[in-house]
């Protein structure tokens, strides 16, 4: 190359031979840090996870004494696999329809809780002991409370909603099916809003407040601010807030356990998963029903990052 | 927000100071159960072990751990009776109080088996589980066959599995029909029903006369939710109608036209004569209901007797056995515990005399009284000053037939055939015809059998 | 700027509308608002009417607790309940219990979390996403999948029947949680944040530790938080992996309560509802000290770009 050209190119090429070390430093650098959260998943997680993997190609019993076979694929697609259980399929179904319902209400009321706290609201102090409420009392005592309150005899919901005459004997809440869903989603919305609510707040204090400052000189109306400068900046905290909250529905136990028991019909995934694995004590057919339940989540958890599309930015 | 943060600290420091003093007033008290231990302690005591020398030669020393019952005053009774026998044998008791939900228990005795682990000598077991715990414990025949001799033979027979006295029994509920005996005087019936046609035609009626004061009013409630303890309520409704015993000589029986009769009966009582919501019901929502006077029947265990003494239908009610169909007898549905041996157990001789003890006349007499725990042995079950703090245990009551649960016949597949079973009877109370429920619940019986 | 003096200039145009000038009164503010007023109200009631629904219960002698027509206020308000609580030693060792067993996971969760955090939000590298992923495949597991083999492990390490087992047990739902909220928040920092800093010669810790942890501190708080209450909220393992009562945690020790008559079929609720007053009242005027504390901190003019 002539000198005119090294000069112009040697700065960059200095550059670029620089950026190597300090990457391979960064890197090494980074997996130091990630060592010991990697080692609590090797040491906690994996001999399960890869335990539960392996046993859904078994026939493995909880109780008997027989010894467990490897039987392949037949927990999945052999004659009495999941592919034919029509219990799994209603089960997914309800649980898809639980998740789509409580993610929707817990998202929308969790950004209003969480945008309220964050402003001039006079009421935000008060809001911020009604984020964390529902979200303190223990989950074995909430849903056996909501379970009473719904009851038709001597519930207060029927109570109160006689008294105000909009209905004229008690509703059966749990026990219709044409409400049961509705009323489980009812409790879970009530019980876990906090979670978004405190996640997408944390995610708002950390927007710097002068961007609001400029677009108000700029003449833009609080909706436009909302949708041009929070809602991007917010996207991160969404992400986390819809991954962990779907996971946590399509998982969801005890709420459905006390309240819907284990009805035909009305079961959730994992109620189905856990009475197979302790009740019928199929651990084989559960662990597959686990992987199943696994794959069905990882299908969310990629849509969600498609469609929020984090990654890049 | 300055004073928001001022009322915050003093609310937080009022909540200190109120548990504060609450700790203060408490001092005083130590619980209920000791208020209770209180009233009877003086009255029964544990009785002392029989042939304690030769088994304090035999096994002194040794030491083993029993799943006891829950937490409570069953607890504290395990405890005395531990510490009679220690005494009295020099074998060391470690008594572990099982969860107190019975699904609990029973993962929490499988994890352990599974596991072969020697941690455990002696557990409880529900009067279902045997079957499936079968293969890990020990043939207490050899040794304990003489006393089960004097237990009741039903039970025993429910414990022996192929051929084998896997479980020792110890306490037997059964069911029971609670009723206020003052709405039946105000309606004038002069005693309670004896059949499910006359239970529904009280209830019908009675209930038309209470709603008019209140509105929560209904005529009867039971165990209706998708449990086990439905496969107890049904087994009742089916076994005092004609309707056999669901399962029958290693065959489903369920599906036969008297069960359906009396399965489609109580389809129609459901949201007429018992709550729509009675479908969701466990023993606690029943037991609510009636305590809080809104309801003129109810079926639950033996325990709710003593329960309601604390209600606002304290004398106003009364116990008999549960109504039959046509000129079949009454029955009730067998529940309870019983006591096994862990085989890997490395103390299992010490074991076995611990289940002996507990197992004796003395003992169940014991805790009868102390805990009203119903008694195996029917010489106890007689006895005056049993009977006198368990009304239940009048021979009316007490000796009405029991039945089982088909254990015998699902053996280790029990509680899949149970969930078969309840998942079925709730479709009918939700509105199901019987008759096109039970060849389904029929079926997939049979290929559990097979 | 040039547009804001301008328009200050400018004579106001929107004279016109008497509807217009109406809603600029005070009276027509609030009613444009109402509906968003009613909205909050709304969120108010549903959130802590089970939680006055539970004060109540606390209150209630047994006898009225369920008694038809329902009690919204006790007719004969009563100290048993929280007396028979307080003063049982299995409940009081449980809040111990579970309080050691919380702090010391949402403790080691942070730690872990805002390393990790750190290294995946900060450093670009091969593996980077992976690692995010698997972090997450970790907690899809139902609970009830994974028992039978954490069950086998925590008896081979000899941690069964001791709150360590718990401990380790539930990192599995929270190191996750941690890892990816304080990720998102690292990723979200400006990019040349640390140039300024390791160009005054700080090493990477320094800048860890002093210029992006205080900046994540919402973060930090929150996930704190949440991890705490979903390792103090958690029941199956501590149901599997505790024996003794003496280690039982303070949701296994409520759902052990038992009623005078010792039956397991009887579910003292008021003593259950007035455990759950004491358990939550500390939880949340704490959990609000605590906020207001670290984001009065943060809003003093920490974040500036």
């Amino acid at each position: 190359m002539s000198t005119t050209e090294a000069t112009s190119v040697a700065r960059p090429r200095f550059r670029r031979r620089r950026l190597p070390r300090l990457q391979r430093r960064q890197r090494r650098l980074a997996w130091i840090l990630l060592a010991p959260s990697l080692l609590v998943v090797a040491l906690v997680a994996f001999y399960p996870l890869g335990r539960t993997v392996y046993q859904s190609f078994t026939n493995q019993q909880f109780l008997a004494l027989e010894p467990t076979k490897w039987i392949g694929l037949a927990n999945y697609f052999g004659a009495a696999g999941l592919i034919h259980d029509s219990i799994f399929r209603d089960a997914i179904v309800t649980t898809v329809k639980f998740t789509v319902i409580t993610v929707f209400f817990e998202f929308v009321l969790g950004l209003i809780i969480a945008l309220v706290v964050n402003s001039n609201f006079k009421g935000r102090g008060v809001m911020r002991a009604v984020m964390l409420v529902p979200w303190a009392i223990p989950t074995v005592v909430s849903a056996q409370m909501w379970n009473w309150m719904y009851n038709d005899i001597y519930g207060v919901i029927n109570d109160a909603l006689l008294r105000l005459h909009l209905i004229d004997h008690g509703v059966a809440w749990t026990a219709q099916p044409s409400t049961a869903l509705a009323s489980v989603a009812a409790v879970d919305i009530w019980k876990t809003t906090p979670f978004v609510a405190l996640l997408l707040l944390a995610g708002l204090q950390v927007i710097p407040s002068d961007l609001y400052e400029a677009a108000s000189v700029d003449g833009a109306s609080k909706w436009q601010q909302f949708w041009r400068i929070t809602f991007p900046l917010l996207r991160p905290a969404i992400l986390v807030a819809l991954i962990f909250r779907t996971l946590d529905a399509l998982r969801v136990f005890d709420v459905f356990y006390v309240l819907l028991g284990q009805r035909l019909g009305t079961q959730s995934m994992a109620i189905y998963n856990q009475s197979t694995i302790v009740q019928t004590g199929d651990v084989g057919y559960g662990a597959a029903i686990s992987v199943a339940i696994f794959l069905i989540i990882s299908v969310f958890v990629v849509i969600y990052v498609t469609f929020l599309r984090v990654e890049e930015q | 927000m300055k004073h928001l943060r001022v009322f915050v600290v003093l609310g937080f420091m009022g909540a200190i100071a109120l548990v504060a003093s609450l700790s203060v007033v408490a001092a005083g008290s130590t619980g209920t159960s000791s208020r209770k231990e209180a009233a009877t302690a003086a009255a029964v005591k544990p009785p002392p072990v029989a042939n304690a020398k030769a088994i304090r030669t035999k096994y002194g020393g040794q030491k083993i751990t029993f799943i006891g019952d829950n937490i409570g005053l069953t607890h504290q009774r395990d405890l005395k009776l531990a510490a009679q026998f220690t005494k009295d044998t020099g074998i060391k008791i470690n008594v572990v109080p099982h969860p107190k939900a019975s699904t609990d228990a029973y993962a929490q005795l499988a994890r352990n088996f599974s596991s072969h682990s020697s941690s455990i000598d002696v557990a409880m077991f529900d009067v279902v589980w045997p079957g499936a715990f079968a293969p890990y414990l020990v043939n207490l025949k050899p040794s304990l066959g003489g006393l089960a001799k004097i237990h009741a033979k039903g039970i025993v027979q429910n414990g022996t599995i192929g051929g084998k006295l896997v479980v020792m029994p110890w306490f037997s509920d059964y069911g029971i029909l609670y009723y206020r005996k003052d709405l039946l005087k105000k309606y004038g019936y002069s005693h309670p029903p004896g059949t499910w046609a006359e239970l529904g035609t009280m209830a019908k009626k009675i209930q038309a006369g209470e709603r008019k004061d209140n509105p929560n009013f209904y005529g009867f409630v039971w165990q209706g939710n998708a449990y086990e303890g439905l496969t107890c309520d049904a087994l009742e409704w089916i076994a005092s109608s004609g309707g056999g015993h669901i399962i029958d000589n290693g065959k489903a029986s369920i599906d036969n036209p008297k069960a359906a009769a009396i399965l489609n009966t109580i389809r129609g009582w459901v949201g007429s004569i018992a709550p729509r919501g009675v479908t969701t019901y466990q023993e606690t929502e029943s037991l609510n209901a009636f305590d809080a006077g809104d309801a003129a029947f109810l079926r639950n265990w033996p325990y709710a007797y003593s329960a309601s003494q604390t209600s606002s239908v304290k004398g106003k009610f009364d116990v008999t056995v549960l109504p039959h169909g046509g000129k079949n007898r009454s029955v009730a549905t067998i529940g309870g515990w019983e006591l096994g041996v862990s085989k890997y157990s490395k103390h299992q001789g010490a074991a076995i005399e611990w289940i002996r003890y507990l197992a004796s006349p003395g003992a169940e007499k014991f805790t009868a009284i102390f805990s009203s725990n119903p008694p195996t042995i029917p010489s106890v079950a007689t006895n005056k000053a049993v009977v006198k703090i368990n009304p239940w245990l009048k021979p009316k009551i007490a000796n009405v037939a029991r039945v089982a649960r088909p254990t015998r016949y699902l053996k280790a597949k029990y509680q899949q055939g149970s969930t078969i079973i309840f998942q079925g009877i709730n479709q009918i109370e939700n509105g199901q015809n019987a008759n096109s429920v039970l060849p389904r619940i029929a079926s997939e019986l049979n290929r559990l059998l097979k | 700027m040039s547009t804001v003096a301008e328009r200050a200039a400018r004579p106001q145009p929107r004279t016109a509308g008497r509807l217009r000038r109406l809603r600029r009164t005070p009276a027509g503010r609030f009613l444009r608002r109402l509906p968003f007023y009613v909205l909050i109200a709304a969120i108010f009631f549903y959130a802590l009417f089970p939680f006055y629904w539970a004060l109540r219960s606390a209150f209630t002698p047994d006898v009225d607790l369920f008694k038809t027509p329902v009690q919204y206020f006790p007719a004969h308000p009563t100290l048993t309940q929280f007396r028979e609580v307080l003063s049982s030693h299995f409940f009081l060792r449980a809040l111990l219990n579970s309080t050691i067993v919380a702090g010391s996971v949402t403790l080691m969760a942070l730690v872990l979390g805002s390393l990790a955090g750190f290294a995946l939000g900060r450093f670009r590298f091969r593996g980077r996403s992976a690692t995010l992923y698997l972090m997450l495949s970790m907690t899809i597991f139902p609970q009830i999948a994974i028992l039978g083999a954490l069950y086998t492990t925590i008896t081979r390490a000899h941690l069964y029947d001791t709150l360590w087992a718990l401990i380790f047990s539930y990192m599995i739902f929270t190191l996750p949680l941690t890892v990816w909220v304080l990720t998102s928040f690292m990723r979200a920092l400006p990019k040349d944040l640390e140039e300024a800093a390791y160009i005054d010669g700080a090493t990477p810790m320094q800048v860890f530790y002093r210029v992006l942890l205080p900046l994540v501190a919402p973060g930090l708080v929150t996930t704190g938080l949440l991890a705490f209450i979903a390792a103090w909220n958690e029941f199956l393992y501590a149901l599997s992996f505790e024996q003794t009562p003496s280690h039982y945690t303070v949701n296994l020790a409520i759902v052990n309560f038992v009623g005078k008559t010792g039956s397991a079929f009887q579910v003292p609720w008021g003593q259950i509802m007035a455990a759950t007053i004491v358990v939550t009242v500390p939880l949340i005027v704490l959990t609000l000290l605590l906020q207001r504390r670290i984001l009065a901190g943060l809003t003093a003019g920490a974040v500036k770009g």
